[in-house]
């Protein structure tokens, strides 16, 4: 049952990809999504089986992928808990945004290619979850880069499209470097990568101080430290977050899927997964805690002014990415993992009815050029307004249970630590932040006066022309990001309507997860349950009391999100319904801080400065200078020179290449009297 | 099998094809054609045959397998061939690209085919002898005489600065083999024998050794090619027809890695110990710098031959990092970017042929016209990269884990080429295949016909076949790096053993 989940969205994709332009679009669509649908349906079992029932754990090895004297690994499917819960996780939204994306992409030429993405994506998101040890960990890590790579760039035509599809990679690489050093660590410290293996020596190498790259490490500090910067890399966290906004260019059920859901929560899934590993150094979930809390901070204050819907929730999206990895950090590793699975139901569904919202718009994406929009498209109306309740954490719904949770741990860990602190400090305050943009985007969007219908006379032949006439210059990171179809559309008046049922059925299913999947499942996999649920899953260390101090903190620590959450709305209330034009005076007022913000805090210009043009500078250079002018100048074209120059005397006896066998001849010579010299010696 | 064995058969057939070809006129349209049949029929022929030798091949052990002796021409000098887990693949790697180069040249060769076949059959002859060969003389002999027929490839059927790329590729190629002419003579001085299997078990003086290794070196350095000296290999490749391309990449670049592997290590281990930083350094400049390299180029074909200096770096860093997953991941390097690069220049070649550009500027957003090209690109691309699931991945895995218990900084700087070779690979494919078709020298492109994709099917397969399935290479040369290393690590206890007694 386990290859059947696994490998069904494989098949979808070997379909589609290879005969997706014979069999046609629409077959290409049903197959796929129907895999799909199969492969999640069985995941559900799965997790109900494994999750709740006797749950036995299993891992059965289908092949040999490579030995190579003690290193040996195999292609394993390894099912417990924690991958139970990713399968659902990942199989639901995956086939939920199949079936969007057959109403949202219809007017695509590529679909096939798009479906076989899709599932190829989601086979090796399975890969990823299922696997049994490093490798084939590493194995899935980069399928889901090269998916996402695919998906990102699949208006290929667009060069910010293809720009940032190798951001994404490349900078995904970037922690990936950081990850296949820490499972060259890991092997040289446990002389296995298999997790069975790795997670049985752990506790022996507590506190074991190696000597490696020049100087003592603790061993397992730096392992943890380098395994969590491919994590860093792969959820976007500080630092490396910067592919994430950009990979918005893809299309928006992409965004969804892999950008909010599943791939980015990977890195979350990686350290819970490791968690045997993380809990032998104190110094690394530090770490991880600061790193999480400084994105969850940075993410929500960028996202107070983005414009661009997606952009709005891409960075929502990093910033709870921080939530996550504060709760691993502070130890609470099913806190995590509990915030990651109610945030895959509310933000899949606010990114599918953002998506919603710009087919109503006919693919535009600037807020300003929204607004009044409830009134037109009611229904996507109130599935964003059940995300946004989630996401901010309004109670009882699904972001209550697990981010309040977040914030609590980090709290009561920060009894003993000064990290946690922190991360209590930056937590609440994000939340107030993330209240605010949440609400911001809903007033902006669905509010106020409809500021597409003057936008849409005065400009569509405009923009249409200017966007189908513009692909070569980069898109400013302002301007409406226009999609392929854009161009056909917006000739005739809009009138913004409702989406067909494909994408509106997801759009109903993912909104009953937002409200009530923590509501549900709150107790198995954060309260009492919590034991029987997990089992060996996940491994808590002797002295992790984290998950009963949770219980034990005050009232008003707890409550203290839930009065940012009001108090963000409110102001967003204030600034969007009551007053909009305080937010352009205070932006005017602030300007140096806006503009701060709005530029993203200056990462991508600093590393622009950094390492971009420095890697093309030092490769002109090494080019130019140093193959060119120096070893080609001493090497071989010197030497020519000087054989031509001997060359042109001996030419005078004949024509033709003559040097060419005069040179052969005298190497020759020199050989023979080599040999004999040699010889005589002898 | 008729009084000589099967490495000879499989090395001496392609020389039967070139006399068979010598035979036919090649003035007529006709006769052009018959020289190609006859050259990939040879191909094929030597290519199953090497698959009968595999069927044959016992994986795993350290010995030399298919062994045959004779005496030369009553000299003192012997005629011996033999194989081993290491040396092996790299036969049925040559019998293999063989028929895809003459695939490839089909239509792109139209004038002197018949020389041009000649070429490469007697090349194809000259590189299998090279991973045979289990005599010193007759070695030297395999690995210099290939030099000519590329000579003559790349200076006749060349791009326009032929004549230039090719004697810079003579000039580096013949300085380093000079070298170790005199090494091989030195050695024959010692030792009186140029048998490969005794020298392999002769103990040489630790200071004659270090001569030795550099003279060995300077050659093998050359053919790998390592920094700083690779220049020859981006214009020779550059000039080179697309077959002459994909023997350079695919073969002749392995034959430096096979030498250190069948000489340096195995025969000065103290030598090889005592020169591993200096590898170390030179493999860690070659994948950084011409990675960065590889980032600014405007030709593709350059821009592939700079990614194949970076690959190589890899190679000479697991090779001298000696312990089983790095030799092993070296040697599987070796085999895989035999395919990828290979297939990487097959790729150049498929639009080569139709636009006679290789500039990047040329091209941009020919999957609108050429979407299966675009795939196969694609995949090869990712194989370049390392991404797991295709072969390229196992090599640079492995190679790097080995490394890393050798030496931490070295992996460490050598793993950073992941990210540049990322960059630079999907850079130029988002500039060759992506973006808007707006060149109207690209609106009439055709996709593959029926021969490119017979030519590039078999190479996505195997791709990715051993990107999930690498067993058959590395069982195959699992034994004989076992013994490389056991040799290696117990000559530099010997050596350690002896400094302590004479203090």
């Amino acid at each position: 049952m386990y290859s059947a989940i696994v490998f069904l969205p494989l098949l979808g994709f070997l379909i589609a990809g290879l005969f997706g332009r014979r069999i046609g679009d629409r077959p290409s669509e049903i197959v796929t999504t129907a895999l799909l649908f199969v492969s999640c349906f069985l995941s559900w079992v799965t997790f109900i089986r494994v999750g709740f029932n006797d749950g036995h754990f299993s891992a059965p090895v289908l092949a040999n992928w490579m030995t190579s004297g003690a290193l040996h690994v195999d292609w394993a499917l390894r099912v417990d808990t924690l991958t139970a819960v990713m399968l659902v996780v990942v199989t639901t939204v995956s086939s939920l945004v199949h079936l969007y994306s057959i109403g949202y992409m219809h007017e695509d030429p590529a679909r096939p290619r798009f479906f076989a993405y899709l599932s190829l994506f989601t086979f090796a998101m399975l890969m990823l979850v299922t696997a049994d040890n490093l490798a084939q960990m590493f194995f899935g890590w980069e399928g889901v880069g090269l998916a996402s790579y695919l998906l990102i760039g699949f208006w290929y035509e667009k060069p910010s499209a293809n720009a940032a599809a190798i951001k994404a990679f490349v900078v995904n690489r970037v922690g990936d470097f950081g990850f296949a050093l820490g499972i060259f660590l890991v092997f040289v410290l446990t002389k296995s990568i298999s997790f069975d293996a790795v997670f049985a020596a752990a506790p022996g190498l507590a506190g074991k101080s190696m000597h490696i790259f020049g100087a003592d490490w603790d061993a397992m500090t730096l392992t943890c430290l380098l395994l969590f910067m491919g994590a860093m890399g792969k959820s976007a966290q500080f630092l490396l977050h910067t592919w994430l906004p950009d990979a918005m260019e893809g299309p928006t059920p992409v965004s969804a899927l892999i950008h909010a859901a599943t791939m980015v929560t990977a890195g979350v899934f990686m350290v819970a997964r490791l968690s045997p590993l993380f809990e032998q150094s104190e110094t690394a979930l530090t770490v991880v805690t600061i790193i999480g809390a400084t994105t969850a901070f940075f993410a929500a204050t960028v996202g107070l002014v983005q414009n661009d819907i997606k952009r709005v929730i891409a960075y929502s999206t990093c910033s709870q990415l921080g939530y996550m990895f504060v709760g691993l950090g502070v130890g609470g590793y099913s806190l995590g993992i509990f915030h990651l699975f109610t945030h895959a139901f509310f933000k899949a569904l606010l990114f599918l009815g953002a998506g919603s919202v710009i087919h109503a718009m006919h693919h535009e994406q600037d807020m300003r050029n929204m607004g009044g929009l409830a009134k037109k498209i009611p229904i996507t109306f109130a599935c964003m307004t059940f995300g946004t309740l989630a996401l901010t954490g309004f109670p009882l719904t699904a972001g209550f249970f697990s981010k309040d949770a977040i914030i609590e741990a980090a709290y009561a860990a920060g009894l003993h630590s000064q990290a946690a602190t922190y991360a209590y400090v930056l937590t609440v305050v994000a939340a107030g932040l993330t209240s605010f943009y949440s609400w911001r985007l809903v007033f902006m969007t669905f509010f106020g006066k409809p500021r597409w219908a003057e936008v849409n006379h005065a400009d569509s032949h405009a923009v249409a022309a200017a966007h189908a006439h513009n692909h070569d210059a980069p898109s400013e990171e302002e301007s409406t990001q226009e999609e392929d179809a854009h161009g056909h559309h917006g000739h005739h008046a809009l009138d913004p309507h409702e989406s067909p049922n494909t994408m509106m059925v997801p759009l109903y299913v993912l909104s009953v997860g937002a409200i009530f999947a923590g509501l549900v499942f709150k107790d198995a996999f954060i309260g009492e349950g919590m034991a029987e649920f997990w089992r060996t899953s996940l491994f808590f260390g002797a002295n992790n009391h984290i998950m009963h101090e949770m219980e034990e903190i005050p009232k008003l620590a707890g409550l203290l999100p839930s009065l940012l959450m009001v108090g963000g709305f409110v102001v967003a209330f204030y600034f969007y319904i009551v007053s909009p034009e305080t937010p352009v005076r205070l932006a005017a007022r602030f300007n140096p801080l806006y503009k701060f913000l709005l530029n993203k805090w200056y990462f991508d210009e600093l590393y622009d400065f950094l390492f971009v043009r420095p890697a093309f500078w030092l490769g002109r250079l090494f080019w130019k200078g140093g193959d060119g002018a120096i070893i080609d100048r001493l090497g071989p074209d010197g030497i020519a020179a000087r054989v031509l120059d001997g060359a042109s005397w001996m030419a005078r006896l004949q024509t033709g290449y003559i040097y060419n066998y005069a040179f052969a001849m005298l190497i020759g010579l020199a050989a023979i009297i080599t040999w004999y010299l040699v010889g005589g010696v002898r | 099998m008729f009084g000589f064995g099967i490495l000879s058969g499989l090395t001496f057939l392609p020389l039967v094809g070139a006399l068979l070809i010598l035979l036919v006129p090649g003035e007529t349209e006709a006769g052009k054609n018959n020289i190609r049949w006859i050259a990939l029929w040879t191909t094929l022929v030597v290519f199953a045959l090497s698959l009968y030798a595999w069927s044959q091949f016992v994986p795993g052990v350290a010995d030399f397998q298919f062994v045959e002796q004779k005496n030369w021409f009553g000299s003192g000098l012997t005629y011996k061939m033999g194989v081993d887990g290491v040396a092996f693949p790299f036969v049925v790697l040559t019998a293999f690209l063989m028929p895809f180069c003459i695939a490839a040249s089909w239509s792109s060769i139209q004038n002197r085919v018949k020389e041009y076949m000649i070429a490469f059959l007697v090349l194809e002859t000259l590189m299998i002898g090279v991973f045979c060969a289990l005599d010193l003389v007759l070695f030297y002999l395999f690995f210099e005489g290939g030099l000519i027929p590329m000579f003559i490839i790349i200076g006749v059927w060349g791009g326009k600065r032929r004549i230039y790329a090719s004697f810079k590729f003579f000039l580096y190629t013949l300085a380093g083999s000079l070298l170790m002419l005199i090494a091989i003579l030195a050695m024959y001085a010692q030792t009186h024998t140029t048998d490969i299997t005794v020298l392999l078990h002769t103990k040489f003086d630790p200071n004659l050794q270090k001569y030795l290794w550099l003279a060995f070196f300077a050659s093998f350095a050359v053919k790998m090619p390592m920094w700083p000296v690779h220049t020859w290999l981006p214009d020779a490749h550059v000039e080179a027809p697309t077959a002459g391309s994909v023997i350079l990449a695919g073969i002749l670049l392995k034959m430096g890695g096979y030498g250190f592997i069948r000489f340096s290590l195995p025969m000065f281990p103290d030598a090889s110990h005592y020169f591993a930083p200096l590898v170390f350094a030179l493999s860690i400049i070659a994948i950084v710098y011409t990675s960065l390299v590889a980032l600014v180029q405007e030709d593709i074909k350059k821009l592939i031959a700079y990614s194949s200096v970076a690959h190589m770096g890899f190679v000479t860093m697991g090779l001298f990092a000696m312990n089983q997953q790095a030799v092993q991941g070296a040697v599987f390097q070796m085999v895989s970017h035999g395919l990828v690069s290979g297939a990487l220049f097959l790729c150049v070649g498929v639009v080569y042929d139709r636009l006679h550009t290789r500039e990047i500027a040329a091209y941009g957003g020919i999957v609108e016209r050429m979407p299966i090209y675009a795939v196969a690109f694609m995949i090869f691309t990712m194989a370049n990269v390392g991404l797991p699931g295709t072969s390229g991945f196992i090599g640079e895995f492995l190679s790097l884990i080995g490394t890393f218990q050798a030496n931490s900084w070295v992996a460490f700087f050598a793993t950073t080429g992941v990210i540049l070779s990322a960059a630079y690979a999907l850079y130029l494919y988002w500039r060759v295949i992506f973006g808007k078709l707006e060149k109207p020298s690209l609106a009439g492109l055709k996709d593959l016909n029926p021969r490119e994709m017979a030519v590039l099917a078999p190479l996505v397969l195997l791709t990715l076949y051993y990107g999930v399935h690498p067993g058959p290479i590395l069982d195959a040369c699992s034994g004989s790096v076992a013994e490389l290393i056991k040799g290696y690590e117990s000559a530099l206890a010997l050596t350690k053993t002896a400094a302590l007694t004479l203090h």
